[in-house]
């Protein structure tokens, strides 16, 4: 059976959940080869051969944190002239897509970026993309070399396949771009203990309605009596309520969580560009024309102030 | 010794207008109006904002794409830009990204830079690769998604905001670099912007020009193929309630009904 390479997104060996549900769509094509750079080869072995990987390739160096994205590109670049695969999968995350995009112009394979679904196909893995705002869905394949997919968190449910999970070193030859671009200094963000946005099973989301930084608490509360993550529309963002890294929209994160609560928010193509492919939808606006509710399944025409608070009371409640 | 500043925009459709496909499944243009793509915007704002920190500077804006492209290029010219050059060839339709970025390379050689400045992604594609892809063709360092930037003493500096983490970024010029739209609201063009850029140079070239062949780029030279595009179906109407004071109980409802509590 041919191999799939899966690079893996790690934090010191934690394996982020959009990986293992990369293992899960490359064993539709293939057998997973995952490759992990940097510290925590061990632990990650571990779960990512319960996830399906059948070899852990790995390498640890100074250059993938000191320097930007081109360290990993070599070291993609010399698993996958170690394995020859079918196909590279990588996670869409901002860093994951100018890896995967580098490897592909290198290895000249085509490139498919955002996939939200991936199935063999008879000329190659079929990835279904959600483009125009996710007003369609697309069906694409490369054509030539072997394809590199990024693929979105939350396009598949992780399943666990019990595989080998062999670790392996990966000799890395560092090119002359590897050094180019320095990383001076890295301040970790602080955790909020709440789950990752684009990763996250729920999110709730204020807009231009909750009218201040000062009462975001509410939007918080509300995703935290649901165990969910906290998102922002743009407005809010620009306004200076909210951290641009929790905005969603066609400028911030894209989400597709199985529930996507907007509080105060109208609606603009941008914001819906981010959240429309999201399972179940549910509005809380004071405007009734407001185009969120074109999209929803359910929706409260209503002041946020009022309706917020009493949901997030009574979810509380509910749970005991 | 002059600050060579390049900046690649990109000519896409309106995103409030309806957007289709063709029948040979590229974006259908005719349908809809076209504009200089927001995202860029920034990237012409940052580069004026550079140049004016340069003792001496020229800004070149730089775009790929059919004849109507010239009105990005115009926008970018009103807010500043010094000259542009618009790469236009009837073999360039259906070009994907590994080509545009061909393209974009010979034509950021050919007007001979220090700096490219790009937006973080177009807002039609949306891939967010241009600038990495721009950086590997080039054999120069990528300083991308700042949200901050600087040049002083042959350096580019920049600020990225990571999902994980905030990091400071420093590369040697020549660079690529590509910005956020965190990194500082655009100027409109004034009228006396507006009046000055019909008077600037507008360049064309054509794929013979940057030595392309025609089968590099185009549908037929693109390296990945969309076999199909199909509407997503309409979402069902939904079920929506006037709050009279029990909505957040009713929606608390609905969402354990859902299995979400």
């Amino acid at each position: 059976m041919a191999e799939v390479l899966v690079y893996v997104d790690h934090v010191d060996g934690a394996v982020r959940k959009p990986t293992l549900e990369l293992l899960t769509l490359a064993r539709r094509i293939g057998e997973p080869v995952a490759v992990h750079l940097g510290a925590g080869a061990e632990e990650a072995a571990k779960v990512l051969g319960e996830h399906g990987a059948v070899k852990v390739l790995t390498a640890d160096a100074a250059e993938f944190a000191d320097y930007l994205v081109v360290p990993k590109v070599d070291a993609l670049q010399a698993a996958y002239e170690a394995v020859n695969p079918a196909a590279v999968l990588v996670p869409s995350s901002a860093e994951g897509k100018e890896i995967a995009a580098r490897l592909a112009l290198r290895i000249g394979g085509g490139l498919i970026t955002d996939a939200v679904d991936l199935e063999a196909g008879d000329e190659g893995p079929v990835a279904t993309q959600s483009v125009f705002a996710a007003s369609y869905s697309t069906k694409s394949r490369v054509t030539k070399g072997t394809p590199v997919i990024t693929v979105k968190p939350n396009s598949a449910a992780p399943e666990a396949a019990p595989a080998a999970g062999t670790v392996e070193q990966l000799s890395v030859t560092f090119g002359e771009l590897a050094t180019g671009t320095k990383v001076v200094s890295r301040t970790p963000r602080e955790s909020t203990g709440r789950p990752e946005l684009t990763e996250a099973a729920i999110v709730v989301s204020g807009g231009r309605g909750v009218n201040g930084a000062e009462n975001f608490p509410l939007i918080e509360a509300l995703a935290d009596s649901l165990g969910g993550a906290v998102g922002a529309s743009r407005a809010a963002v620009d306004a200076g309520w909210y951290p641009h890294t929790n905005q969603v929209g066609q400028t911030g994160k894209s989400v597709s969580p199985q529930l996507y609560i907007a509080a105060g928010i109208s609606g603009a193509i941008q914001h819906r560009a981010g959240m429309q492919t999201s399972k179940t939808i549910v509005a809380i606006n004071k405007d009734e024309e407001a185009p969120i509710f074109e999209l929803v399944d359910y929706g409260v025409v209503g002041d946020l102030f009022e309706v917020v608070p009493q949901l997030t009371d009574e979810i509380k409640a509910r749970k005991g | 010794m002059s600050l060579r500043i390049v900046v690649c925009v990109k000519y896409v459709p309106d995103a409030t207008g309806d957007r289709h496909f063709a029948e040979d499944l590229t974006v259908d243009r005719d349908d809809v109006d076209g504009l200089l793509s927001e995202l860029d915007e920034y990237a012409v704002e940052q580069a004026l904002q550079i140049a004016d920190e340069a003792d001496d500077a020229e800004i070149t804006v730089l775009t790929v794409g059919p004849e109507d492209a010239k009105d990005a290029l115009r926008k970018a010219l009103s807010m500043g830009a010094h000259k542009a050059v618009h790469v236009e060839d009837d073999d360039l339709h259906g070009t994907d990204v590994m080509g545009t970025s061909l393209v974009l390379a010979k034509a950021v050689e050919h007007v001979g830079y220090d700096l490219v400045v790009c937006g973080m992604a177009s807002t039609d594609g949306g891939m967010g690769v241009l600038p990495a892809l721009l950086a590997e063709r080039l054999g120069v360092p990528q300083v991308s998604l700042l949200s901050q930037v600087a040049v002083e003493d042959g350096k580019v500096t920049g600020r990225r905001d990571g999902d994980a983490a905030t990091e400071q970024l420093e590369a040697a010029l020549p660079a690529v670099v590509s910005v956020t739209d965190q990194s500082g609201e655009a100027r409109y063009p004034s009228f006396k912007g507006i009046m000055a850029a019909k008077k600037k140079p507008v360049e064309s070239l054509d794929l013979s020009d940057l030595g392309i062949e025609a089968d590099e780029v185009g549908l037929d030279g693109a390296w990945t193929k969309v076999d199909s595009a199909a509407e997503r179906p309409a979402r069902t109407a939904g079920t929506i309630v006037k709050d009279e004071g029990e909505g957040g109980k009713q929606l608390a409802e609905f969402l354990a009904g859902q299995k979400f509590v």
